[in-house]
């Protein structure tokens, strides 16, 4: 099944991923935006960084998901390339997600090539039909 | 949509449903064709319900659809009933653009311009994941934020004068680190000083015609061919999650409940959320004004190097692209105090403003509209009309008309350089695919851009500026 798909936007990169559950498209939509800044299918898992976020709805925990990708990069030079063991669970109030980050820390040899600076909520889509699609822009 | 001309730059959107106030957009018809194909008018629309809008919901000529409010979009509100938005300044708070003039000339400078170019490019540290040469601690960076380029200056980067020709003297006084989060904190630290990548850009430019002979003396340009340096940059990561962070507490605080679009979030101007966003973004604006400052130090580090001598090499001015202010606006025939938002769109200012610095309150304040990669830009003055055109605003750029992904399908990068190579117009980049993707293909036409801003009164244009030499993240 293809994980995701880029879309054309004017100025910024746009994507959909897909997943027969929620935790994989959301999973897929992880490797989506690493796809905008590196190739991941390169990167082996030697470096885990365990996430955490919580959201009033599953967009905002999207959203804040997919935030630890560009947060873990900046800060701590953390190039993804598998997303695993996610869950997501209700809270008495929202969302929980949990995930385990892998990949590699940059180094000489890795190129990159493009700065993803934020996760938007313009034209943000959860859709469930077979399956869950979620559709993501990003600010470059 | 109901869209009618009122003249040949500017059409109108009445106010209708649950629009306060007329959406306004400044364009040529030619500017208008790209503007409707996407979702900037209705954009435009969706800004004119906030509550507390002022006047018009005003769309610039180089506007193209962001997120929430249009990029090109200018806003402003009431203090008291207002509100404040992160969607109405955008994620890069304070990208904006500092000139600097020098007194060598292009034959001075093309010869060496490929050293000269390689040598800035070994200073200033630009492209993804690029981090600064200077490890901060917390507290620096607190110090910073509250600062600004006042303490780049202090810290022996750059000139005392630098800080009179910046926007705001180079420091909002309202800025508060204690609002600015650990995480955009962290963000922040290691890439202070850095040029970053996407649209940014510093060039290495030569002075190509002159319209106003009398402004440009003023803002120290004398003939064609003296040389400019342009650099353009922002608040790097620490601005881009600040407007995340603002983003969720104000859709926390607030809810997104009957938001046409979520990226319209807002909070009351006077509430603490939305007080608490101005601070920390006044804090991020203080942050890009630094990096401006330290990157211009540098190039007169490299100047001196390679010429002996950084002499001339004055500051123009440095204006900020994503910002809003508090600001003394006419509503109605009285003087009103406004949250103005400005989302790539360039303050205006024009004679006599308190803003604007003494030795340019005559002429009005420069205005720096860049082009796209390798094309040219220009140097603007602003004007008097503009303050009640449009609360003393115009253009900021180009603007795109292309997604990265389709440059990139019908661009090469190496064609790109090769081909400003052979116009004389030497490119470095960190990435290839970076170049493809800032190809002038993928802009509006700069010159169209500015022609409209002159002739509504926008901004009047003193100078046509062109690359020498360009330096990409």
């Amino acid at each position: 099944m293809e994980r995701y798909r880029i879309l054309p936007h004017t100025a910024d990169g746009k994507f959909q991923a897909f997943g027969q559950t929620l935790e994989e498209a959301f999973g897929n939509a992880a490797l989506a935006l690493a796809s905008l800044m590196w190739d991941w299918t390169a990167i082996t898992p030697k470096v885990r960084h365990f996430v955490r976020v919580t959201g009033v709805d599953r967009e905002q925990l999207l959203v804040k998901f997919l935030g630890e990708v560009v947060y873990l990069f900046e800060t701590r030079q953390f190039l993804l390339g598998a997303a695993a063991e996610l869950r997501i669970r209700p809270l008495a109030e929202g969302l929980d997600l949990e995930a385990v980050l892998a990949g590699e820390t940059l180094a000489p040899g890795h190129e990159l090539f493009g700065d993803v600076k934020a996760v938007t909520y313009h034209d943000l889509k959860i859709e469930e039909c077979d399956g869950f699609t979620v559709q993501v822009v990003v600010d470059m | 949509m109901d869209l009618r001309k009122i003249d040949d730059n500017t059409w109108e959107i009445p106010a209708q449903g649950e629009m306060r106030v007329p959406a306004v957009i400044y364009s040529s018809a030619r500017l208008l064709t790209d503007i409707r194909r996407d979702q900037t008018l209705a954009q435009a629309r969706n800004v004119a319900c906030l509550p507390g809008i002022e006047r018009a919901s005003f769309v610039m000529p180089d506007a193209h659809q962001g997120y929430g409010f249009p990029i090109g979009g200018v806003a402003a509100f009431g203090l008291d009933e207002g509100i404040i938005s992160p969607g109405g300044v955008g994620y890069d708070i304070n990208c904006g653009v500092r000139l600097l003039r020098t007194d060598f000339t292009e034959t001075d400078v093309v010869p060496r311009s490929r050293e000269l170019l390689a040598e800035i490019f070994q200073e200033v540290p630009a492209g993804v994941g690029k981090g600064g040469v200077t490890k901060l601690s917390r507290a620096v960076l607190r110090e910073i934020l509250t600062r600004g380029a006042e303490w780049a200056v202090e810290s022996g980067y750059g000139r005392k004068e630098d800080l009179e020709r910046t926007e705001e003297r180079g420091r909002m006084t309202e800025a508060s680190p204690e609002d600015v989060s650990g995480r955009a904190m962290e963000r922040g630290i290691p890439q202070l000083g850095t040029l970053g990548s996407g649209n940014h850009f510093l060039e290495i430019q030569k002075v190509h015609e002159i319209y106003d002979g009398a402004a440009a003396r003023t803002f120290g340009l004398e003939r064609p061919g003296q040389v400019l340096v342009m650099i353009h940059c922002g608040s790097r990561g620490l601005g881009h999650q600040v407007a995340t962070d603002f983003i969720e507490t104000m859709e926390d605080a607030f809810g997104v409940a009957g938001l046409p679009d979520r990226e319209l979030v807002h909070a009351p101007f006077k509430s603490a959320e939305g007080q608490r966003y101005y601070r920390a973004m006044c804090a991020a604006v203080n942050y890009a004004f630094a990096n401006r400052q330290m990157i211009a130090h540098w190039v007169r580090d490299v100047f001196a190097r390679v010429f002996g001598s950084a002499k001339g090499m004055d500051q123009i001015y440095d204006v900020c692209h994503n910002v809003a202010k508090v600001e003394e606006h006419d509503v109605g025939g009285r003087s009103k105090r406004l949250v103005v938002h400005r989302k790539g769109a360039t303050r205006s200012f024009g004679p006599g403003r308190p803003e604007v610095p003494g030795v340019y309150r005559s002429t009005g304040q420069p205005v720096l509209i860049p082009g796209s990669m390798g094309t040219a830009s220009f140097l603007l003055a602003g004007t008097k009309e503009a303050e009640a055109l449009s609360f003393g605003s115009t253009a900021h750029g180009a603007g795109r008309v292309m997604s990265r992904h389709e440059a990139l399908r019908r661009f090469r990068g190496e064609k790109i350089r090769d081909d400003l190579a052979r116009k004389g117009i030497e490119l470095k980049s960190t990435s290839m695919k970076g170049v493809a993707e800032e190809a002038a293909g993928a802009y509006k036409d700069v010159d169209e851009v500015v022609r409209v801003s002159n002739e509504v009164g926008l901004g009047r244009v003193v100078a046509k500026l062109v690359p020498l030499g360009v330096m990409k993240g």
